[in-house]
């Protein structure tokens, strides 16, 4: 949303939150014969998020992103990694020392019917965090902070007297974003904010959420499915695939020029509202679906369903993300443009055409 | 004449607001057509009543609706057929596919079941030309080692499986007509893509009449041949596919197409949401229903009923509204250059 690091490179102290080598491993079903295998819902990512920008994460359901997401403020606890908030090294906080560090990284929910207590109005639910982190103490003065903060997300004063059900879901999700930002937050994570609004409506929240940010100096994760919000709204962006980052670059490059194949069929399946866009586009639709992160393809997670897959490597050797920064591309010193893929290079260049029978069903073994 | 021909269909329900005798009020007065071989968007947000509208043609709404009009389906009025001989036109001639496979598949029986039932309660197939029928249909949309995944529950799918499954099982007699509501809001992008391109290709092939019901303004511009647009239970729009994208002349359409982002827009501009919400409305009887939120409304869009004329001198483009956005060349002057600058940027 904003541009101001968008510019120069990141110099260290410009990083809010940096993670690296961040997993979730749940563990997984098994029986007596067979050992449980981890559901590997995020496996090693690395992440850094500059102070004041947006950084996006997107990718479809299961793939690990609203688990990433929670990882990071460590509501889920993650099984390896570390992350580190302005300085302050997460992983090693006791339980006391971290709700204080909560502080500094609130989140907001996508269905604020469900995040917030029915049976608490508005008023009660906007003060509950500032009683918790012991801001804005007596009746008074909180009163007085509960309605400045109903104004900065544009709901009436007289909406603190009022219970959640009173409201529409844009407005209750507005509730939300105030009691996210009562605590003058540095880093605000938001998973899937307006997906569970009404078409009309979300662009009101989407609006609120840049003018905070501008208003506020704050640095947002925006987690959502989908590209076209995440594209308006996103400084840089990183796609993930089954528990990785599979791309990561400025939302300008990315969306100019994907290199990752599964950044390039998603972004060729998001339909345009536009019949003329529609009719001529190229479409690069993937077979199959999503495999299962408990027992997660080898080598490139994506092989199994890659348009571009090739006899060699893909199978049995697991990219890792690298520079493909390109000087031509968009915006010289937007940063680095890194891809996990073997053969990003071929597929930029044209070199690779997207195979539609590589994966036919047709073709699948009957087991 | 079209296949399906809905006329003034009005829908209310009983316990409006607070009163038990109130009825509230669903849908009033809508009409469209579905051609054969081609696809009708409806399209609108939570509250506009078109998921009412197919469950009303479908002959699904409880006991306790009123429903007025007419919904003629090859001559006959599902409206006004008995239960018994509908039965015999659901599943055979008119098919649906619901947005949850999850609620809309039967948890406890297999997937082969689910679709063998249908072909043997309508087609009197027997057992075994049932099953490979079912086989070739799963076969048909997409789904890998069909034969297996006959003798699976539904649990044991995948969302966009459940959903193959689900027109599978809407396409085994063949229908005439395939009634789709929100059938990929569910799925995820890659998977709603794969579905989309099925369920085009099965109108292209078989020639069947769809009725597409979304919220989705990109799945209609990619699929729909006409598009209505209804708000707050009433029709304020309908036009050809290009017609409506290129000239959206309703206040609330145009709103629409300006307040999603859009993968291909430039960056840094910002969006024009639409104030309020879709329960901001007044009744249709007291003007336009859209007017609280509009910012053209003025004293012409309320007291007065609006009616859905013709836009001018194109007779296929119907609009209900006082103040429609300009239809100018200007509009035009602006895309071109928006075009030019596009070019320029690239170029530099």
């Amino acid at each position: 949303m904003t541009a101001q690091t968008a510019g120069e490179p990141a110099a260290q102290d410009d990083v809010l939150l940096s993670a690296r080598g961040v997993a979730v491993h749940y563990p997984g079903r098994g029986s007596v014969l067979r050992r449980p295998a981890p559901v590997r819902a995020v496996d090693g990512v690395d992440l850094d998020v500059r102070r004041g920008e947006t950084y996006g994460l997107v990718g479809e359901s299961g793939c690990g992103k609203s688990t990433l997401g929670r990882a990071l403020l460590r509501l889920t606890e993650p099984t390896a990694g570390s992350i580190v908030l302005d300085g302050v090294d997460l992983r090693s906080l006791r339980p006391e020392p971290l709700r204080r560090a909560r502080r500094q990284m609130q989140m907001v929910f996508q269905d604020p019917m469900a995040s917030l207590d029915p049976r608490m109005d508005v008023e009660a639910a906007v003060a509950e965090p500032l009683r918790a982190h012991g801001l804005a103490t007596g009746r008074g003065e909180r009163g007085r902070r509960v309605r400045e903060l109903l104004g900065l997300v544009g709901l009436p004063a007289s909406a603190a007297t009022r219970y959640p059900h009173e409201f529409s879901g844009g407005q209750r999700q507005r509730i939300g974003i105030a009691r996210a930002l009562a605590v003058e937050p540095s880093l605000v994570v938001a998973d899937e904010p307006v997906s569970a609004l009404d078409v009309s409506v979300q662009a009101q929240v989407l609006n609120l959420l840049e003018d905070l940010q501008t208003q506020l100096g704050l640095t947002y994760l925006l987690i959502a499915h989908d590209l076209a919000v995440v594209r308006h709204t996103s400084d840089r962006v990183g796609v993930m695939y089954l528990g990785g980052v599979v791309e990561e670059a400025a939302s300008d490059d990315l969306y100019a020029q994907p290199l990752h194949p599964y950044t390039l069929s998603l972004m060729s399946a998001v339909p345009v509202p536009d019949p003329v866009v529609e009719d001529t586009r190229e479409r690069i639709l993937l077979t199959g679906d999503l495999p299962s992160p408990a027992d997660p393809p080898s080598g490139c997670r994506f092989h199994t369903r890659c348009p571009f897959v090739q006899p060699t490597r893909c199978a049995d050797e697991r990219p890792v993300l690298r520079d493909l920064g390109m000087p031509g591309v968009g915006t010289p010193g937007r940063g680095p443009h890194r891809v996990a893929c073997h053969w990003a290079e071929a597929v930029r260049d044209g070199q690779l055409r997207p195979n539609a029978s590589a994966h036919d069903p047709a073709a699948a073994q009957p087991a | 004449m079209a296949l399906l021909e809905v006329r003034d269909l009005s829908i209310s329900f009983p316990g409006g607001s607070g009163r038990g005798s109130a009825l509230s009020k669903a849908v009033d007065g809508v009409s469209f057509d579905v051609e054969a071989g081609q696809v009708a968007g409806l399209v609108g947000e939570s509250g506009s009543g078109k998921s009412v509208t197919s469950l009303a043609v479908m002959g699904l709404l409880p006991h306790t609706a009123r429903v007025s009009g007419s919904a003629s389906f090859d001559g006959r009025d599902l409206l006004a057929v008995p239960e018994r001989e509908l039965e015999g036109v659901r599943g055979r001639e008119v098919a649906m596919v619901f947005q949850d496979p999850m609620t809309s598949l039967n948890p406890v029986v297999t997937v082969g079941t689910q679709i063998t039932e249908v072909l043997r309660r309508h087609t009197g197939a027997s057992r075994r030309a049932a099953r490979d029928e079912a086989g070739e249909l799963l076969a048909r949309v997409g789904i890998p080692a069909p034969v297996r995944r006959l003798r699976e529950y539904p649990h044991q799918l995948s969302g966009g499986m459940r959903q193959r499954a689900m027109i599978a099982i809407a396409l085994a007699c063949s229908p005439k007509l395939l009634i789709a509501d929100e059938p990929t809001t569910a799925l995820d992008v890659t998977i709603q893509a794969q579905v989309l391109e099925l369920m085009g290709d099965l109108v292209r092939e078989r020639g069947t009449a769809m009725l597409l019901i979304t919220h989705d303004l990109g799945v209609v511009a990619g699929l729909c041949d006409t598009v209505t647009v209804m708000y707050s239970g009433r029709v304020v729009e309908r036009a050809d596919r290009h017609e409506l994208f290129a000239r959206p002349r309703h206040r609330y359409t145009s709103g629409l197409l300006a307040s999603v982002p859009r993968l291909d827009a430039p960056r840094g501009q910002r969006l024009q949401p639409i104030p309020g919400t879709p329960r901001d409305v007044i009744g249709w009887d007291a003007g336009c229903a859209f007017a609280p939120r509009c910012s053209a409304a003025d004293d012409a869009c309320r007291g007065t009923e609006l009616p859905l004329v013709s836009d001018g001198a194109r007779d296929r483009h119907l609009l209900r509204c006082a103040h429609p956005v300009p239809d100018q060349h200007d509009q035009h002057d602006q895309h071109d250059q928006h075009d030019q600058h596009d070019q320029q940027e690239r170029s530099a």
